[in-house]
């Protein structure tokens, strides 16, 4: 379990992370989620160690991670997959890590054996694809046998192959009971992976809840329809107070209003319709629509939040607002 | 070199034994013993030391038999008590090029953390930074030190026998031979582990070999140009000067004597030391 309380990391004039606050609990996939430069890996940075808080404080099970009496056992981590001396071998990698935390040395070749990395154990690692220095960092993260496993935007970089085995691989470990929490730009590939969301923006937390939650929350429902009568039917939505937000020929697009309401609306005013559907906005709409506001910079443009709201309504549903 | 996908789901390690295995003093130290064999630039840099210094040496030396043995008979009669009375240090001299050498590996040792970016796995591995540096400075000093004393007593052993061929050598058992010689790997040490404390300090390969060959090469070089006035207040705290005295025979009332000079340099090394170990633990990694 982790736990972070007002976490807040400042880089001279920067705030990378703002008064964070969230609980990672065991046993699921945690998908840390937020656009590039949101302060993930500075998050996960703090909660390693490897920088110190601002303000505020991270704990893992309960206390600062740096007073683990056996940190491998606790958390194994992946936040780059280049951490390593490329003029060492991946077995002598992997075992100069095992003897800090006194693993036993058949704990290294096992590891090696998970990851496929057996044949080229003897290799000096600077000579590795990234797809195989991802798999050296992440047989590092399983040496200890860890109960929490952090990974830090696992699958940039990395072919279809390995997109899908690093995806197997967290499931995999959840299964066994394991705590893993995953970082990735993409709400695609949390859709695909996570149990539970935190998505932040600017260093700042947006939203943390179920995947299922982020999704219902989030997914504007849109009516689509087709009339050749199109002004008494807009003229109704608008009464009720729907929202027509597009308008193609002799279609329109509605928010606000289920499809059934529209169809009842139609019926009394006398509109004969020719299509009547409903479309769901994506995830990744949704999560594109929750961090518009954050998103730190644009392109041909300078920060987000000095450009003027000109996306009217799309930008203000952030939540960073 | 292709690696085969395999189905993350079909096999998992074998579960670790439930009794918490602990991360302490004794691990560090053999991790870091095993980084520090396990990379080649370690190899590349003692056998490094080792050549230049020696081969330094025994030039120095055959160099000075040379002149000796051109000279006429009157003169060499004078000039053999000389040479008999310096020939320890005259076969070590070469530890002047040691000293760089040893100050590279002594700047890897922590700045090849910070280039490769492994710092930040180590760490993660045992976020207790204070048992990271001080595992490291205990490993790389021994090393050093066993290569430091096969570099000094190589050099004087060939030295001598250069010596041996017109009977100038010294031997092991005069006074004072033996506390150079083991001084001489002591002194070449104590150099590395300067350089460590400086490349905690910058963090960078460069710039902590830059600043170890300013501070051990350049300001002795340099503090050859001072007035005589000035010399005889600094010399003696010049690192070359002070670490020196314990293999180099100093003449003049100037200099520290041997232990003193050595304990001078040794707190040079410390504060270079301790301060990057401040640092170490405080600083974002």
């Amino acid at each position: 379990m982790i736990e972070a309380r007002g976490l807040t990391k400042r880089f001279g004039d920067k705030l990378a992370v703002d008064q964070l606050s969230f609980t990672i609990e065991p046993g699921r996939i945690t998908g840390f989620l937020g656009p590039n430069g949101a302060g993930k890996t500075t998050t996960m940075r703090l909660i390693l160690g490897l920088d110190h808080p601002t303000g505020g404080s991270v704990s893992v099970n309960g206390r600062e991670f740096s007073r683990s009496a056996s940190p491998m056992r606790e958390v194994g981590a992946l936040l780059d997959a280049k951490a390593m001396h490329g003029g060492r071998s991946a077995y002598n990698h992997l075992l100069c890590l095992a003897q800090t935390n006194g693993l036993p040395r058949r704990r290294v070749g096992d590891v090696l054996d998970l990851v496929g990395l057996t044949e080229v154990a003897g290799k000096r690692s600077k000579g590795f694809s990234l797809g195989m220095g991802q798999r050296l960092g992440i047989a590092a993260a399983l040496l200890g046998d860890p109960a929490i496993l952090m990974f830090d935007e696992p699958v940039n970089g990395l072919d279809p192959e390995g997109i899908l085995w690093i995806r197997s691989l967290m499931k995999q470990l959840a299964g066994e009971g394991r705590t893993v929490f995953v970082s990735s730009h993409l709400m695609s590939e949390m859709e695909n992976t996570a149990d539970h969301l935190i998505v932040i923006g600017r260093g700042r937390l947006i939203a943390d809840c179920s995947v299922a939650e982020f999704i219902e929350r989030n997914s504007v429902q849109t009516v689509r329809v087709r009339t050749p009568q199109l002004d008494p039917l807009v003229a109704a939505v608008r009464r009720v107070g729907g929202r027509v937000v597009a308008t193609a020929g002799d279609a329109i697009m509605i928010h606000g209003l289920a499809a059934d309401k529209v169809g009842d609306l139609a019926y009394e005013n006398g509109v004969r319709l020719h299509e009547l559907a409903v479309a769901q906005a994506s995830l990744e709409e949704a999560y594109m629509e929750q961090t518009a506001a954050s998103v730190e910079f644009r392109a041909g443009g300078g920060p987000a939040a000095e450009e003027p709201a000109e996306a009217g309504d799309r930008v203000s549903t952030g939540g960073v607002a | 070199m292709t690696v085969t996908a395999q189905a993350a789901g079909s096999q998992r390690a074998a579960v670790l034994p439930a009794r918490a295995t602990r991360a302490g003093f004794g691990g560090a130290l053999r991790s870091e013993f095993t980084k520090i064999r396990s990379v080649r630039s370690t190899y590349w840099t003692l056998f490094a030391m080792i050549v230049i210094t020696i081969g330094i040496s025994a030039l120095l030396s055959w160099g000075r038999i040379q002149d000796y043995a051109s000279q006429p008979a009157v003169v060499q009669a004078h000039e053999a008590l000389r040479i008999r009375s310096r020939a320890t240090e005259f076969s070590m001299f070469g530890l002047i090029l040691g000293q760089l050498v040893i100050a590279v590996l002594g700047a890897l040792t922590i700045t090849s953390e910070y280039s490769t970016g492994m710092i930040r796995t180590s760490l993660t591995v045992m976020p207790r930074r204070g048992t990271v540096y001080a595992a490291k400075a205990v490993v790389f000093t021994l090393v050093a030190l066993v290569a430091g004393l096969v570099t000094s007593f190589g050099s004087y052993f060939i030295g001598q026998a250069i010596f041996a061929t017109h009977h100038l050598n010294s031997s092991i058992g005069q006074p004072g031979v033996l506390r150079a010689v083991v001084g001489g790997g002591l002194f070449l040490a104590v150099c590395g582990l300067l350089s460590y404390g400086i490349g905690a300090l910058l963090r960078s390969t460069a710039g902590a070999i830059t600043a170890s060959v300013a501070l051990l090469f350049v300001l002795f070089v340099l503090s050859g140009f001072l007035p005589s006035s000035w010399a005889v207040h600094v010399d003696k705290w010049i690192p070359f000067n002070a670490g020196g005295a314990i293999w180099e025979n100093l003449s003049g009332v100037n200099m520290f004597s041997p232990w003193v000079g050595f304990g001078v340099f040794c707190a040079y090394a410390a504060v270079a030391v301790v301060a990057g170990g401040i640092l170490f633990r405080t600083r974002d990694a």
